[in-house]
């Protein structure tokens, strides 16, 4: 432990406390393999970094920095809720729809003239009804999550077709705008500005109680134990169904939620948008570590799978060479490799 | 006007449930809504189902055959999905394999020199099977020898597979003038429509092949009981193989005949939310979600009726866009009437504390 | 055998449950059973497969609801609609397999549902505490609880899942064949915890069917028979023999009597077996055995549940791959590594787990029939109708399968019945060699003897047969020669004789202790 001696610049002390919740940190990640897969995927992100900024300049920098949060943030608050329901062994195949039938639905009602802020609940409201239907589906009728959440997906698509199949365009002056609208946090030399919105800001809020969620309540614990071994959380007493169930309405919320932030930057609802989302979700969740299968995985896994996923697109588009039309393919590429990844990972482990 | 629709069909569905409990024919549910749809048609218009012979032409000419000639994609499309679902898999790409398909034709339609040759129709349709082929076999691949969940493996592909699509147009919508691909999609044998032809042709050789061949009891064997095939000798990875390859080939001849007829490839569109429409037949046609026991007639009974479900809502004035919503409620409903629960109703099975001592965790040695 | 430490109801008994019946369509699994759990003791309940046991203690734990009696907890009558019910009331399970979550913490598995809460939520550091506390209170205070629970071998996972009741300060704890996968020094530890928690008055009930551990352990026991109850009675004043045969229902003397009828002479003189197994066997399921087998030989594997019986013969049909040993067939090295090598060599296996593994329930008689013909010859060799037909009119004839309707879903035949057909799905493959494993459990009487005339006869007829029951009467009367089974090994073998008896079978499993060499085969039978 060292000391600060008056005469000496301030050196960063490292007091008992700080010792003591490094060494919790380094406990954990010794102990507990499932961290690994986390950790690697943010080596990942910051060599892709590293390389971007050798190859083609420009990337470690504010605004470059700052546009991956801003315009991935809709894609963070979608692979929150996906994580937890995967790690219950479930999965959610309706987000990208839910994104789009509120997005529509909260862009004509704010332009109809109600409340703005009364828009943005019911944009987030329609995701938790989605949620809860998909939830009851694969609860009370025993339905396959990947059939109930497909279902919601055409259901919430096609309700999004009949509001609307045009571009709805929000009213330049809404106040829903205003959540899109750029913070500057840091001015830079000229365009190169540390800037944030307040659709990052929301989804820096969804992390940290999605965190709280499954590390430090029970229904996190819970969560864990059913995409362990769901019959064992059964015999165990473990509030197994209710908690599911939540889950999904938490998954649909989020959706809901994203669709606000994404709207409020965009400006525009389509009945198509959010077409793909779900998969991106799955691959941020997977890229970030969580186990396809279940029982594994941690939300902040998922957002540095976002922010890769995002980076990608970035070094792509950036370098030029890489027709867009390629992205999908690299996305669902990356995904299969990181699932193989995971299933060569366990057979091993078994063996 | 959708009022009138709306009750007959509810009439009519009431009706219908209480004759299905005396027919219990799988694809009853599906033939009594073609017939109610149609006598909604012929409300509006007396004269609908009349067809009438175009000596100018040499067609058939019809609200009919209208039906009949958009339903052959969609026929394709659901046959393949039923034995996909039969093994207790999904193929969620086929909309994707149905746009790469028509994409490979319509790129090789459009930098061929001779497109207007038959063998050059010929090796445009041979390009889109192999397309589909491709798709079905890495959805195969995975599913068999890797062990991943059929819906992960083709909701990547499904994403993939249009990303293919685009890669091969270079992000185009590739048009191409052949004529013989387009008799191929929009002519005419003795009337009657040459793609309803194929695809009865193709549908017809592959419920031989289901069932003349020992395929049929094999697939529905696996989808039943897995453990009891592999230990009654059944090897169930060349069939899982097998049915992901035909649903990836017959998604892209659908996809031939969807381009064809516009003889336009669009990139976007095409294909889109077509898994909807195959998923909707297999199940009307009777074939449950969970795999097992499948219907091929049901199938086509199932795509037959999403066919005029399209061509009504049309006729009827009636928005389109409101039908995929009105599919997926379908789908929902089909759902819970398969569903464990809801038959519990019905047979007023007792139940213990647990649904099923059966179904209860195995928590210790049988007693 | 245990010194009694019943604490005679100083409070009376902490569990009594009376008149409980338990009935699910087309059996009845418990009929006015009476059970009683006093504090301080460890109570086994004994019984063979179908007696009751496990309904008995899923009626406990609140996984069945019963539909008649009354169940007594500490006193007070309870109705228990779910698990965590009966946890409330203090009641807790461990099962045989190890019901934790792997992908968890060993911490976090002590105190699922009960984790330390602060104002920040989960006090991890806390909840951490307070599971090594109640390890420490099992022996086990030197883990490290924010290991993974997967770096635990199976013994130590269970006395994890074991402290999950200390947590809750239970006063019942089940234990449900809590040894299966345990060796002989983990039994010893898992004991030595048992015995605490007793001695600090926990009522433990306990369920076996390793009869020694059931006697090192027990302070009483209770015996179940076909969802009746039988008796219960003190440990000490029940001998082995006598307890055996209350479980399987015929007296010492009539078990003596019940000897073979066969002859082993019937094993044709060459020298070459129709299957030579030497030193098969598979970690963790049996121990490496050799085994011989003739044409037109019935042999029996005798012993009592988890003896290894199925894992053997799954072995030799190719159901599992076997990690050692070899396997030749008429003299021939074969490698059997999936069902269709079986089937392509001649074996055939019909399991004991007819709804699972055996029937197709959704398709047809006459499709289940032929299932396996079929398989053989690949799918795109269909059967020929006619074929077909001589299949399905032969084996329902023949076997009597009742309805002889080949259309009928085989989900809707009766047990007896839908055996039948399974039989007939191997027969029709002219197997060398049947493997039957339990083929007349859960049957009728009139069913039960059909399927045995036909074993009979096809022995007649030259096919050899391996016959796995439960029913050591069953046994001993249709097998020309026996292999016993104990833990997992092959203990003992005897051709069929006067002398060979139910008696002398039980005997033999309950005299062999761990450790002692298999007994040869001689002539009339040998025992230690």
């Amino acid at each position: 432990m060292s000391t600060v001696t008056p005469d000496a610049p301030a050196v960063a002390t490292t007091p008992k406390a700080t010792q003591t919740w490094w060494r919790g940190v380094v406990r954990t990640l010794t102990t507990n393999p499932s961290t690994l897969p986390t950790l690697a995927s943010l080596v990942i992100f910051v060599g892709m970094l590293i390389y971007g900024e050798l190859a083609y300049g420009k990337i470690l920098q504010y605004s470059t920095i700052s546009n991956l949060f801003i315009n991935n943030a809709h894609i963070i608050i979608i692979a929150a809720g996906m994580t937890m329901v995967i790690v219950t062994g479930g999965i959610d195949l309706s987000v990208g729809a839910i994104v789009a039938l509120s997005s529509v639905a909260g862009v004509m009602l704010a332009n109809a003239g109600l409340n703005p802020w009364l828009a943005v609940g019911v944009m987030v409201l329609i995701g938790s009804v989605f949620g809860l239907f998909s939830g009851v589906l694969i609860q009370y009728f025993n339905v396959q999550p990947f059939i109930a959440t497909l279902s919601a997906m055409f259901l919430a698509r096609g309700l999004a077709a009949i509001l609307s199949t045009d571009a709805e365009k929000l009213d330049k002056d809404s106040p829903i705008r205003l959540l899109g609208a750029k913070i500057k946090l840091i001015d830079g030399p000229k365009v190169n500005d540390l800037e944030i919105t307040a659709g990052v800001i929301l989804a820096f809020l969804v992390i940290v109680l999605a965190f709280y969620l499954m590390h430090r309540t029970r229904t996190g614990r819970t969560a864990y134990a059913i995409g362990g071994s769901e019959p064992s959380a059964i015999l165990m007493g473990l509030p197994v169904h209710r908690t599911k169930l939540w889950l999904y309405v938490i998954s649909g919320t989020l959706a809901g939620m994203a669709a606000v932030v994404y709207t409020a930057r965009i400006g525009v609802g389509q009945n198509i948008t959010g077409d793909g989302w779900e998969m991106q979700a799955i691959a941020a969740t997977v890229i970030g570590g969580t186990l396809l299968t279940g029982g594994a995985g941690y939300v902040l896994g998922s957002v540095v799978g976002s922010l890769v996923l995002g980076l990608m697109i970035v070094l792509i588009t950036r370098d030029g060479t890489v027709p867009p039309e390629w992205t999908t393919i690299i996305t669902g590429g990356i995904l299969l490799a990181f699932v193989l990844l995971q299933r060569a990972v366990t057979a091993a482990r078994r063996n | 006007m959708s009022l009138i629709v709306g009750i007959v069909a509810f009439v009519g569905f009431l009706v219908a449930g209480i004759v299905y409990k005396l027919y219990r024919s799988q694809w009853f549910w599906g033939i009594v809504a073609i017939i109610l749809l149609l006598s909604a048609n012929l409300i509006k218009d007396p004269g609908y189902l009349s067809i009438t012979y175009s000596e100018a032409t040499g067609r058939l000419v019809g609200n009919l055959v209208d039906i009949l000639r958009w339903s052959a994609p969609i026929m394709l499309i659901a046959v393949g999905m039923v034995l996909v679902i039969a093994t207790r898999g999904i193929d969620l790409s086929v909309g994707s394999s149905m746009v790469a398909g028509g994409a490979a034709a319509m790129q090789f339609l459009s930098v061929v020199k001779t497109p207007d040759s038959v063998s050059g129709a010929a090796i445009a349709v041979l390009l889109a099977i192999l397309t589909g082929a491709a798709i079905g076999a890495i959805n195969g691949l995975l599913v068999t020898y890797v062990g991943l969940q059929p819906f992960i493996t083709t909701l990547v592909m499904m994403m993939a597979g249009r990303g293919i699509a685009k890669v091969i147009t270079g992000g185009q919508n590739t048009a191409a003038d052949s004529a013989p691909f387009k008799w191929l999609v929009n002519g005419t044998v003795l009337g009657f429509p040459v793609v309803i032809l194929i695809a009865l042709a193709i549908v017809t050789a592959l419920a031989l092949f289901v069932r003349r061949t020992a395929f049929g009891l094999v697939v529905e064997s696996v989808g039943i009981n897995p453990s009891a095939s592999w230990m009654a000798g059944i090897r169930p990875n060349g069939i899982l193989l097998t049915v992901y390859i035909l649903s990836g080939v017959l998604a892209a001849i659908g996809g031939v005949f969807a381009v064809g007829s516009v003889m336009v490839v669009d990139i976007s569109g095409t294909g889109y939310q077509s898994e909807l429409d195959a998923i909707l037949a297999v199940v009307v046609g009777g074939t449950s979600l969970a795999g097992g026991k499948f219907s091929i007639r049901g199938a086509v009974v199932g795509a037959l009726l999403i066919a005029t479900l399209d061509k009504t809502v049309l006729f009827l004035g009636i928005s389109g866009a409101a039908t995929p919503a009105f599919k997926a409620v379908v789908i929902v409903l089909l759902c819970l009437l398969q569903s464990q629960r809801v038959r519990n109703l019905f047979t007023q099975r007792r139940a213990a504390a647990t649904a099923d001592p059966a179904a209860a965790p195995k928590a210790s040695v049988a007693a | 055998m245990e010194d009694s430490a019943v604490i005679e109801d100083a409070n009376g008994p902490v569990v009594e449950m009376r008149g409980i019946s338990i009935s699910f369509p087309g059996v009845k699994a418990l009929d006015n059973v009476d059970f009683r759990l006093l504090p301080g003791e460890v109570h086994t309940l004994m019984g063979e497969n179908g007696a009751g046991k496990s309904t008995l203690i899923k009626a406990l734990t609140g996984v069945y609801r019963i539909d008649s009696g009354t169940i007594v907890v500490n006193g007070a009558e309870v109705q228990f609609h779910g698990t965590a019910d009966a946890q409330r009331a203090g009641i807790s399970t461990v099962y045989q397999e190890v019901n934790l979550c792997t992908n968890l913490s060993i911490g976090e598995n002590v105190m699922l549902g009960h984790e330390v809460r602060g104002a920040l939520g989960v006090n991890w550091k806390a909840t951490h505490a307070a599971a090594a506390e109640v390890l420490a209170g099992m022996g086990l205070g030197d883990l490290d609880t924010r290991k993974p629970l997967s770096t635990l071998s199976i013994a130590m996972q269970q006395l994890v899942a074991l402290s999950r009741a200390m947590v809750i300060d239970s006063t019942v704890l089940i234990l449900d064949e809590p040894t299966s996968s345990l060796d002989a020094h983990e039994v010893e530890a898992l004991f030595g915890v048992i015995r605490r928690l007793r001695d600090s008055g926990v009522a433990i009930l306990f369920v076996s069917h390793f009869l020694d551990q059931v006697y090192a352990i027990s302070d009483r026991l209770t015996v179940l028979r076909n969802g009746q109850y039988i008796g219960e009675y003190p440990t000490a004043e029940l001998p082995r023999n006598e307890l055996i045969s209350l479980m399987i229902g015929k007296d010492l003397e009539a078990l003596a009597e019940l000897g073979s009828n066969r002859r082993s002479a019937r094993r044709s003189e060459d020298a070459v077996p129709l299957l030579s197994a030497r030193g098969i066997g598979k970690r963790g399921s049996v121990r490496p055995t050799d085994l011989d087998i003739h044409a037109g030989e019935i042999l029996g594997f005798a012993g009592l549940l988890g003896s290894g019986r199925t894992e053997l013969a799954r072995l030799l049909y190719g159901a599992d791959k076997a990690d050692s040993g070899t396997i030749e067939i008429k003299g021939k090295p074969v490698s059997l590594h999936s069902p269709i090598s079986g089937l392509t060599t001649g074996i055939a296996y019909s399991t004991e787990n007819r709804r699972d593994e055996g029937i197709v329930g959704d398709l047809s008689v006459q499709e289940n029939l032929i299932l396996a013909v079929q398989a053989e010859r690949g799918w795109l060799r269909p059967l020929p109708s006619r074929q077909a037909g001589e299949i399905v009119g032969k084996y329902v004839a023949e076997l009597n399968v009742r309805p002889p309707d080949p259309d009928r879903l085989v989900k809707n035949l009766s047990g007896g019945n839908q055996q039948k057909v399974l039989l007939g799905r191997w027969l029709a493959t002219h197997p060398e060699l049947l493997i039957l494993d339990e083929p007349t459990r859960g049957i009728d009487v009139g069913a039960k003897a059909e399927i045995q005339e036909s074993v009979a006869q096809l022995a007649e007829a030259g096919t050899a047969v391996i016959f796995i029951s439960s029913e050591l009467e069953e046994v001993v009367r249709m097998c020309d020669r026996i292999i016993v089974m104990k833990d997992r090994e092959k203990i003992a073998e005897f051709d069929a004789g006067p002398e060979v008896t139910v008696e002398l079978i039980v005997d033999t499993i309950a005299s062999h202790q761990a450790g002692d060499p298999a007994q040869p085969s001689e002539e009339g039978g040998a025992v230690a």
